[in-house]
């Protein structure tokens, strides 16, 4: 399961990579997306996919799953969710003062 | 256990929510920031107190004992920096009332400006390494706004790239605490430094100190600094002062904390990457600000040097490398708030920040040429100003652990930073006056206090460096010896 786990980690970070150096700022902000998508799986699998009860006292289970790495998915997902909201904004914004979602295009000059 | 171990976090985070609720009354949040920031110096300066007279403070969070909970913990270190971050802050919000501008004002810009300071605090309080991603998190996030915040084409198009390079950055963050937790299974820095030293810091332990490294240096401006020059020119003076003075200083805090807490055991790698790190970061900041004529650009790359100078110390890893960077941390927070609020009115008062298009400020500003010159003294570390003791020390360190060419290139650095801030002293108020006073685009009234302020702050800091003296040993000895940390943390539930 691991090694499976490890391979999709890796699938998820290339096509992010891919899309983060493309030139427009939607690709870019969706490559984000997907390595937030892979880091949290990263997460995951470090903490160790193993079958075992939940982390409950009573349930008569003899192994319990760690339930710290999920607690901590939970907290990055909220705010990769603040983040690419506030990046969404940010580049329709651009866009529209700017006039181009090409990054290329956004070096600027110097008499600004 | 001590409650007012959170107040730092606590103050700003409400003052700036009730805020948010009364939009249009302006006043009212001013009277709130200086209330915030006074009240987090007051905290600040009575845990200074306690940890002097105690030893270093904890709060357990929700009465859940470490290593299970989320631990608060104030040291000397913590306590110092907290303080400092409060003066600087309110100079910077006093400099803003006057230069920020209504439009801003009614976006928002102090309810943000106390969440940055939130995620500050909350990162030199926390205990907990997850817990600091999250005050990272905080911090990061209301820097994205402060940095947009007037929509101007250049602060967008800047912002984007900053935007882009700290979410990856988090990341990485992101990766190397998954990476940590697979090999220690904790989070806890007191309980990690404890896990670390049993089992010893092989080959494992160092790459995953390597990625942290990447990571705070990313934050930091230490040689991954691309993206700050760029970014930290685009805001208005007062966001970009405490950008400046703030920002850049969380992430030193947080590599600091690492290496001398966690990840201590094999100096000889991590911290000469460090040494190495520092040396380029010095020595392509001073380039930087030699090079360039414009005035935000010569201030943004003496950020990138004195990231470099402090790091310096930490590469020694010497008692008296460590006290140099404590003071040159202090002093540099002050410094660089303090000459970039300086340079943001002689910007606003010429009206350009081309060096080429101004001269003879002196004369119709004599006061304001000569706080700068005092600031420029300062930041290149001439004797009796602050700056001064913390570049001996440093020297002193990187000389006994053998790093000869650490030390030299920090002393030749600075002195291309004093040319580089005397070239925008002598530009700008030296030779003939071509601006008449009627033909001013901005003026000196109303923000004269917070610089007269800071000025004697940097005074202060240099003279009274002995009387400082006795704080930033125990801040020392709490660095070189994280027994004391882990002791206070996980105190009866220390293995």
């Amino acid at each position: 399961m691991e090694s499976l786990m490890s391979i999709l980690i890796g699938v998820f970070f290339a096509i992010g990579t891919y899309l983060i150096l493309t030139k427009s700022l939607l690709r870019i902000i969706l490559g984000t997306s997907i390595i937030s998508h892979g880091v949290h799986l990263l997460i995951i699998t470090m903490g160790g996919v193993k079958a075992g009860g939940p982390p409950l006292l009573g349930l008569g289970s003899t192994s319990f799953t760690d339930a710290l790495p999920q607690a901590l998915i939970l907290t990055a997902i909220v705010i990769n969710f603040a983040t690419t909201a506030i990046f969404l904004v940010l580049s329709y914004r651009s866009y529209k003062v700017l006039g181009t979602d090409d990054t290329a295009q956004m070096r600027g000059n110097e008499d600004e | 256990m001590n409650n007012i171990v959170i107040l730092p976090i606590i103050i700003p985070m409400i003052l700036g929510l009730i805020m948010v609720i009364f939009r249009r009354r302006i006043m009212l949040h001013r009277v709130l920031s200086i209330l915030s920031m006074t009240g987090t110096g007051g905290a600040a300066a009575y845990l200074i107190y306690q940890v002097k007279h105690e030893g270093i403070q904890t709060l357990q969070l929700g009465g859940w004992e470490a290593p299970f909970g989320v631990s608060m913990v104030v040291d000397m270190l913590s306590a110092l920096l907290l303080i400092t971050t409060s003066i600087v802050a309110l100079f910077c919000v006093i400099y803003a009332f006057k230069s920020i501008g209504r439009e801003r004002e009614e976006h928002y810009f102090y309810p943000l400006f106390l969440f940055l300071i939130t995620g500050v605090n909350g990162s030199f309080i926390t205990g907990d390494v997850f817990n600091l991603f999250v005050c990272f998190e905080v911090m990061l996030i209301s820097s994205y706004a402060l940095i947009t915040l007037g929509g101007k084409s250049i602060q967008l198009r800047e912002s984007i790239k900053y935007v882009l390079v700290n979410i990856i950055a988090s990341f990485l963050f992101l990766i190397a605490i998954a990476y940590l937790y697979a090999v220690t299974g904790t989070l806890n820095m007191a309980h990690l430094s404890e896990r670390v030293a049993e089992v010893g810091q092989g080959g494992l332990m160092t790459a995953v100190a390597i990625i942290f490294l990447f990571v705070f240096s990313l934050k930091a401006g230490l040689f991954l600094f691309f993206w700050l020059p760029g970014s930290y020119s685009a805001p208005p003076t007062a966001v970009a002062a405490v950008f400046a003075a703030l920002l850049t200083k969380v992430g030193i805090y947080a590599i600091y904390r690492f290496f001398t807490l966690v990840f201590y055991h094999e100096p000889q790698v991590t911290h000469l990457i460090i040494g190495i790190m520092a040396a380029v970061t010095m020595v392509l900041g001073a380039m930087g600000a030699i090079a360039y004529k414009d005035i935000k650009k010569i201030l943004t790359y003496n950020v990138v040097v004195g990231v470099g100078f402090i790091l310096a110390g930490l590469a020694s890893f010497t008692d008296a490398g460590m006290t140099g960077s404590i003071y040159y941390l202090m002093h540099d927070m002050v410094i660089k708030a303090l000459i970039f609020i300086i340079g943001g009115v002689i910007i606003a008062i010429a009206g350009t920040s081309n060096l080429d298009d101004m001269s003879g400020l002196i004369q119709t500003h004599p006061y304001l040429g000569w706080m700068f010159f005092i600031t420029a003294l300062s930041i290149s570390g001439i004797p009796p100003l602050s700056g001064f003791i913390g570049k001996v020390y440093i020297t002193e360190g990187t000389f006994t652990s053998g790093y000869y060419w650490l030390g030299a290139i920090g002393l030749i650095t600075s002195l291309m930073v004093l040319f580089s801030v005397m070239k925008i002293f002598m530009n700008s108020f030296w030779g003939e006056t071509i601006l008449s006073e009627e033909m001013e685009k901005g003026t000196t009234r109303g923000v004269m206090f917070p610089i007269v302020a800071l000025v004697m702050l940097t005074i202060g800091l240099g003279l009274g460096a002995e009387l400082l003296h006795d704080y930033v040993e125990i801040a020392v000895e709490g660095l070189m010896n994280p027994s004391l940390y882990i002791e206070a943390v996980l105190g009866g539930n220390a293995q």
